[in-house]
């Protein structure tokens, strides 16, 4: 028995050390070095003519944004081709991309010349474009992790996890450093304000949640996947007001979430409300019905179906309906579970089934919208690190196909070896029994799964017939997880059993 | 817990695939190339690039090797009529075989870390507390050398082959703390037939073979160990030497080896002795001859482009035999003390530090590189003095830093700045700082305003124009300076013992 003892003390010796020496500022540091390591790679469609990728596209806007007056961004005509990467985000990202763009213009004002700059390239202008990512990043979606641990433990101390710890596993995401650093986009900016907005919720700020929350969505249409816990809990929360306290009370908190949400959209669509066709054009962009109800291939439930029924000869509307019906059968359970109980806990296995669902069943997913999923489920890590990383691994596994293409796959192998060696001796130092229990061994099954289509994926070529076999092998298997793993976090929720006092 | 440590490192190594490459990549590449496609009779004179090989012939044997498995990948890379070749596949396969080769140097990081916590903690082994600490010990040893940032820097962005050298140098200097001397010196013999730059560590090498593991008994004993020292170290060079003398080409071969057209100070001073010299002649001709910098282009030349010679003009200029003269001499002093001291090897790794940074403050065109000579045996001794750690902490940072000039392409000032901010972090973390004084602390801090200044005010403040050789000249002057004190300390410390 003391044998055993000292080589239990002898194997969790070095990892204890390890926990004491990497401190959070440390962590940080390493966190940024990553994204900057992952920066030096390709970015999405780098010397592809004619569309090129997610890089022009950003590039475009800056373009058209610095350019064209405000009225005109939405707007065909000869200045602004929308067939060629027109504006399809809310105003705050036309915002954003006007401020780089007028950063731009002072530096390399070529790369931004109206028309003309159409694909440019170079390796400066590379550079400047990743610092933008990097800067927006380090202003706003590390410090809101930070921020929102730092109130979670406040409130949940329980945890198997220490908040350094998880801090660490947040920032050293795979999914979303190879997005945002690798193949270029600004997920950092949206998500970052949606994990500042959970944060003010727990620290019981309303004005603040609604203002981040409200600005996330203007950043990002796609955050609406995350806006239904935010609208149920805060109707449970206003309920649970008026039977403590006073009809008053509930309607003065009622009434300043509604003024709060209102005056920040307000603010951000100035330039376009006074105009309805402006207002009405703006909309139809951010939600383009003409497209498909998927993009390539995805991994949810309708991609899966496709394997054997063709989806896409469907009439849109008709789909556009399906996909409705069946995002709000599957968002039920979990919404009016919140209703009752508006819990902080709930509130968050909220955020992840309903952004889960919305992932598997609503209309026009990309697959980079798993980093919607992705980020609550990091948020609620600390509760079960163990189910919350095998997800998290997964949804990296599941945009492999894209990260090819962008010749992203050296960085995609580095991170999630270096992710899953993090995650594996983190779980020697939180877990004292030796690990036999089955569910570990189904997790390293699966994981394995991932390394043999990864192989697949780049060793063997596809059979003539079927060029898209792996792609979609891949994300048939990824989706099959998240399935099950929607059934999992619902039950979490659905059993959790939160103390009547403990309720905010 | 250490083969995730080396799984992480090489993680990161691959990430840093794209990063920027200097002139030593199509060096290698021309090796290659030459190797493959010349007769070994003409290794050393092909002159169809300016990149001759002027490595030992065992490092010629190894790009041989290499080139070999190279002809798989990309063809065109080993053709001698490609110029500054660098398809993705090269690159790939380049970047590749250094990070392949550096698991030698993970090897023998192992191999060290271990018999050095041996001979440390040896009297108090059998107390838990102790054995803990010891493995403690092993492992942050063992991390500080495979994730040395210079090396890192050097290797996998600059591109060098560094990593499995050192590595055979640690399996070297590990069987020397053991005991097993005979394989000490083979492993030694094969690394300065890989690369003669290690001869700076022979002097410590000879003495100590000789006076403690030679001349223990009778003169009887000692002839019959040194016979077979002799016999193995003849052994090795005459198979990496023999086929070159066979073919007449051994002349050129030395040629191509001892290049002292070089000039005394590389195109960037390394931060020795020289530089400080260097520094001292143009601040006399700034004071005594009103000497205007801005005008006068010759001088500024000394520190950009290719290899050049630099003459002083107000100091004496030095030749090789001055440098060659001033080395042995203040070598001396410790391998006498060497010599004196009793059967210790932690004495001798001290000693081999002290041949490494006496050489690199006094050598012949020393790159700044050759710092690390000193390094990699220093973190071994972490654990051992106050000293050595402040010595260790300071050089190893100032090592570091003195590499930066290389990598000047805008894409890596961010990497390679916060590299060295979680190297001195995690020093800061594990109490390293501890045993430095206020003086060192504050040299040590004032190298971030220093790095802010050469590296980002002097483009915000357009002096770039007009004083583009300053920031380096700032950079060696002030690096050098930390050096040189090191190496009185070090030095002091080693003596008064």
């Amino acid at each position: 028995m003391s044998l055993y003892c000292d080589t239990m003390i002898y194997k969790n010796l070095i990892p204890i050390y390890l926990k004491k020496v990497l401190d959070e500022k440390l962590i940080l540091m390493i966190a940024v070095l990553f994204r900057w390591f992952v920066s030096l790679h390709d970015y999405s469609g780098k010397s592809k003519t004619p569309m090129y990728g997610d890089y022009e596209a950003q590039r475009h806007w800056m373009e058209v944004t610095v350019s064209l007056p405000t009225t005109q961004w939405y707007f065909n005509s000869s200045d602004n081709d929308l067939l060629y990467w027109g504006l399809d985000y809310p105003p705050l990202t036309a915002y954003h991309s006007y401020l780089n763009g007028l950063v731009l213009k002072r530096i390399l004002p070529e790369s931004i010349q109206l028309s003309t700059s159409r694909g440019f390239e170079s390796k400066f202008h590379k550079l400047l474009m990743r610092y933008s990512v990097l800067i927006v990043d380090l202003l706003i979606f590390i410090p809101a992790v930070c921020w929102f641990f730092r109130q979670f433990f406040k409130i949940k101390n329980n945890n198997q996890m220490s908040q350094t710890m998880t801090i660490a596993m947040t920032l050293l995401y795979p999914g979303l450093i190879l997005i945002d650093h690798g193949h270029f986009q600004y997920n950092c900016v949206s998500l970052g304000l949606f994990v500042a907005s959970v944060a003010s919720m727990f620290t019981n700020k309303t004005i603040f949640t609604c203002v981040l929350f409200s600005m996330a969505l203007n950043y990002k249409q796609m955050e609406l996947y995350h806006a239904l816990p935010f609208f149920f809990y805060y109707i449970g929360f206003i309920y649970e007001t008026y039977k403590k306290h006073s009809f008053i009370t509930a309607l003065k908190t009622l009434s300043i979430l509604v003024l709060s949400v209102m005056i920040t959209f307000l603010l951000l669509w100035l330039p376009f409300i006074s105009d309805p066709k402006q207002m009405f054009q703006v909309i139809h962009r951010i939600f383009p019905l003409e497209r498909g109800v998927f993009e390539d291939k995805v991994s949810n439930i309708w991609c899966l179906i496709n394997v054997l029924y063709k989806l896409r000869n469907m009439n849109n509307h008709t789909m556009a309906t399906i996909c409705l019906m069946t995002t709000f059968i599957s968002v039920m359970p979990t919404c009016l579970d919140l209703l009752k109980n508006p819990s902080k806990i709930k509130f968050l296995l909220s955020l992840i089934n309903c952004s889960l669902s919305f992932f598997l069943f609503s209309f026009q997913v990309h697959e980079k919208s798993i980093l919607l999923v992705a980020i609550p489920v990091l948020m609620y890590s600390p509760q079960s690190v163990f189910m919350c990383t095998w997800f998290v691994t997964l949804t990296t596994f599941s945009m492999l196909p894209l990260l090819i293409r962008d010749n992203l796959l050296v960085p995609f192998i580095s991170l999630s070896l270096i992710y899953f060696i993090v995650h594996y001796n983190i779980e020697k130092l939180i877990s004292q029994q030796k690990e036999t229990s089955k569910l570990y061994l189904l997790r390293n099954l699966s994981l394995f799964g991932c390394v043999i289509l990864t192989f697949c994926a780049i060793a063997l070529k596809p059979p003539p017939k079927y060029p898209d076999l792996w792609p979609l092998i891949i994300s048939v298997y990824s989706c099959m997880h998240f399935v099950l793993f929607l059934i999992y976090f619902n039950f979490s929720q659905l059993m959790l059993q939160i103390p009547k006092k403990k309720l905010y | 817990m250490t083969s995730s440590l080396h799984v992480v490192i090489t993680c990161v190594k691959l990430l840093l695939l794209p990063s920027y490459f200097s002139t030593d990549f199509e060096v290698h590449r021309n090796w290659l190339a030459t190797t493959y496609s010349l007769p070994i009779s003409q290794w050393y004179s092909a002159n169809h690039s300016e990149w001759t090989i002027d490595y030992p012939p065992l490092f010629a044997w190894f790009e041989y090797f290499l080139a070999q498995i190279a002809a798989f990948v990309d063809i065109d890379m080993l053709s001698i009529h490609n110029r500054n070749y660098s398809s993705n596949a090269t690159v790939f396969f380049q970047r590749l075989s250094v990070i392949i080769t550096d698991f030698v140097f993970y090897y023998g990081s192992r191999k060290c870390a271990q018999s050095i916590a041996l001979l440390v903690k040896s009297p108090k082994i059998k107390k838990k507390k102790h054995m803990d600490e010891s493995n403690i010990s092993v492992f942050v040893i063992e991390l500080l050398l495979i994730a040395n940032v210079t090396l890192l820097l050097i290797d996998q962005i600059h591109f060098q082959y560094n990593g499995f050298l050192f590595g055979i140098l640690l399996v070297s200097i590990s069987h020397i703390l053991k005991g097993e001397n005979y394989r000490g010196a083979f492993w030694f013999t094969v690394l300065l037939n890989f690369k003669h730059i290690y001869l700076y560590l022979a002097p410590a090498y000879f003495v100590y073979l000789l006076k403690h593991f030679c001349f223990r008994k009778n003169i009887q004993f000692a002839m019959k160990r040194l016979i077979k020292l002799g016999l193995i170290v003849l052994g090795v060079s005459s198979i990496s030497f023999g086929p070159f003398v066979f073919n007449g080409q051994i002349v050129q071969v030395f040629k191509q080896l001892f290049p002292f057209k070089r000039g005394l100070s590389h195109a960037y001073w390394a931060p020795n002795f020289w530089a400080l010299y260097n520094a001292a002649d143009i601040g006399a001709k700034i004071t005594y001859k009103d000497y205007d910098l801005i005008q006068n282009n010759n001088s500024t030349s000394m520190t950009r482009g290719l290899v050049q010679e630099f003459e002083h003009t107000v100091l004496p200029s030095i030749t090789p035999q001055i440098t060659f003269i001033l080395t042995i001499i203040f070598m001396l002093p410790c391998l006498y003390k060497l010599w004196k001291s009793n059967r210790n090897p932690i004495d001798f790794v001290r000693c081999l530090i002290l041949c490494g940074l006496t050489s690199f403050m006094f050598g012949w065109h020393v790159h700044e590189k050759a710092l690390l000579l000193a390094v990699i045996p220093l973190t071994l001794l972490v654990f051992t003095s106050t000293n050595d750690c402040s010595m260790f902490t300071m050089l190893s940072t100032i090592s570091t830093y003195s590499v930066f000039p290389l990598l000047f392409k805008p894409f890596e000032f961010i990497t390679k700045s916060l590299l060295l901010l979680v190297n001195v972090s995690f020093l800061y973390n594990t109490g390293k700082f501890k045993s430095l004084n206020r003086l060192e602390k504050l040299y040590l801090i004032s190298l971030g305003p220093l790095l802010l200044l050469t590296e980002v005010g002097w483009m915000v403040l357009r002096f770039d124009q007009r004083y583009p050789f300053l920031p380096l000249m700032l950079t060696s002057f002030h690096n050098s300076i930390g050096v040189f004190y090191c190496w009185i300390k070090y030095y002091l410390y080693y003596i008064s013992q």
